[in-house]
């Protein structure tokens, strides 16, 4: 009797702490929207989401709380680190799983795992010393740009997307390469024809979340994109600075009061939804893989 | 034979071309790395290390923040792998497929999404403000417990999954409660692996300067309590060269926290290493 009791205490004990991650994300979740949801409800999320100046303390008339152009400055560095890292990521994945003999696949295998853990803010100013001159040297504009956000981002991603894609050609069954080989084609026909589309979903997944990490990333992003809440202009700009809404968060949130601290807030409620959404999107490539035959 | 270029053409280009990512990939890693440890080695020095900082750390050592993220990182090991590996024995041995065991997955899978920022904030607004904590290492590594907790969650998980069930039956079939062959069977056979993860969740989470700036505050003073502010090293790196105040600095941080990580990743890849693969892991 006593021993059941003692399991069942263990029991209870083991489930609290499983409970803890969900208790997280809902206490993050409450205090957001505590912290946020006036200011979204004064301004309306529209006009929030949609609005075009981000003037929160205005010295004469009324301030503005818009962030699209930070929402926009998300996407653009998040989309050029995909440009860079996407095509780099996929074929060291594809040399990884098919080409490399073993002491490269171990030494890159390493590599990949140093990169990862390279603190983003010390990539930051790696960033800030070494690219932004380099930018602003050879490109033009000030340096600070949606380029060299991008460039740091694309290292940051580039781990992530190539372990992911590795995993995911890796998984392809044995016999579609073989009755590829079999039937005459060469080996990089078999890859590009065979294996890639195979992999497809694995590695669709595999963008999808390092785009919402890349949207997600604070420091090594803040360092060098300028943080100038203003859409580019021309908008095709690269060379122009813009402010992510991650920056916009750690550069006001610490003089911040009042109204503007909410609207920080209601920036990172926007934040966790399009993040979230990208996981979710993630996944749900995942999942319908699954219900395929394999 | 009317083809002017032999199939085995295009296939010998791309191998060259996935030769030349994979070296590409491996030349921005060394380049970084060379990059930082060239420029910085000369400020890394006894001093350096041990040294209190002067003039806002454009001069003197980064002692404090050192012990500030070591501090830290303690505080967030001790809260997340007690609660990390719990749950990962819940997962694992308790669990039965049910609409709260894949609730509970959802919410791990949906903390190791959050960005660190918005684990930064909300930080600010429960630890600091709510519950009182103030800025200071307890809010700091709390906050931190937040990012690495799913990943322990995931890897301890991994790891108990990897104990064969005939190790299990072995010991329930001996008149052994369920808790005794957990407890005494399979978290032995899994402590290695839960070690790495544990390790690498911590070292994942310490260079987060963006959870770090809400909630451990930014003084350079040497901490007394768990309720002192302290500066931690990644963000100490962003302040001394966002605000310009010295890039040797910076360097010679950034290369003690590089240490740092790696020293963790290496203790790591030690401990598999010595206790093998135990049981199949991959």
């Amino acid at each position: 009797m006593l021993a059941k009791t003692r399991e069942k205490i263990i029991e209870t004990v083991l489930f609290l702490s499983a409970a803890t991650a969900i208790t997280i994300v809902l206490l993050i979740l409450i205090f957001l929207l505590k912290e946020g949801l006036p200011i979204l409800m004064k301004v309306g999320v529209i006009d929030f989401c949609l609005g075009m100046t981000w003037n929160p303390i205005a010295i004469a008339g009324e301030p503005e709380y818009g962030i699209f152009p930070m929402i926009m400055g998300s996407i653009y560095v998040a989309i050029g680190s995909l440009i860079l890292a996407v095509p780099l990521g996929l074929a060291c994945a594809v040399f990884l799983a098919e080409i490399a003999p073993a002491w490269a696949r171990f030494s890159l295998k390493h590599a990949i795992e140093l990169l990862v853990g390279i603190p983003s803010v010390v990539l930051g100013f790696v960033g800030l010393v070494l690219l932004v001159p380099f930018v602003r040297d050879h490109f033009g504009g000030c340096g600070f740009s949606i380029l060299a956000g991008s460039i740091v981002l694309a290292v940051m991603a580039l781990p992530r997307i190539i372990s992911v894609s590795d995993d995911a050609i890796r998984s392809v069954p044995r016999a579609y390469k073989e009755a590829s080989l079999a039937l005459g084609a060469t080996h990089w026909y078999t890859i590009k024809k065979v294996i890639l589309p195979s992999a497809r979903s694995g590695i669709i997944a595999a963008v999808i979340l390092a785009m919402g990490n890349s949207i997600g990333e604070t420091m090594a992003v803040l360092m060098v994109v300028g943080s100038v809440a203003c859409l580019p202009s021309p908008l095709y700009d690269v060379l122009d600075p813009v402010r992510p809404m991650t920056s916009n968060i750690a550069i006001e949130m610490s003089y911040a009061t009042g109204d503007h601290a909410q609207a920080l807030f209601a920036t990172g409620i926007v934040l966790f939804v399009m993040v979230g959404m990208m996981t979710w999107l993630s996944h749900k490539v995942l999942k319908s893989k699954m219900g395929t035959a394999r | 034979m009317n083809r002017l270029i032999s199939p085995a053409t295009p296939d010998r280009a791309a191998k060259v071309g996935l030769w030349a990512s994979a070296v590409l990939s491996m030349a921005i890693l060394l380049f970084i790395l060379g990059y930082i440890v060239i420029e910085g080695i000369s400020v890394v020095n006894i001093p350096f290390l041990l040294g209190s900082p002067v003039l806002s750390g454009a001069k003197g050592g980064i002692l404090p923040a050192i012990v500030g993220t070591i501090c830290l990182m303690a505080v967030t090991l001790s809260s997340a792998v007690p609660i990390g590996v719990g749950a990962a024995i819940y997962l694992a041995e308790y669990a039965s497929d049910s609409v709260v065991t894949r609730t509970i997955t959802f919410g791990v899978e949906c903390l190791a999404g959050v960005p660190s920022i918005v684990i930064g904030l909300f930080g600010y607004a429960f630890l600091v403000i709510y519950l009182g904590f103030g800025f200071s290492i307890l809010s700091g590594g709390l906050a931190l417990m937040a990012m690495a907790l799913p990943w322990i969650v995931r890897t301890s998980e991994e790891a108990i999954k990897a104990v064969p069930l005939t190790v299990r039956e072995g010991s329930l079939a001996l008149g052994a409660t369920k808790w005794q062959t957990v407890s005494r069977v399979v978290l032995p056979s899994a402590i290695p692996g839960i070690v790495t993860g544990a390790i690498l969740g911590i070292g994942k989470a310490i260079g987060e300067a963006a959870v770090l700036m809400f909630t451990a505050g930014s003084s350079l003073l040497m901490p007394s309590s768990l309720f002192d502010p302290v500066r931690a090293l990644p963000y100490h790196i962003y302040i001394l060269a966002s605000e310009g105040i010295s890039n040797p600095m910076a360097y010679g941080s950034s290369i003690v926290l590089l240490a740092m990580v790696l020293a963790i990743n290496l203790g790591a890849i030690a401990i598999q290493a010595h206790y093998g693969r135990h049981y199949g892991r991959n």
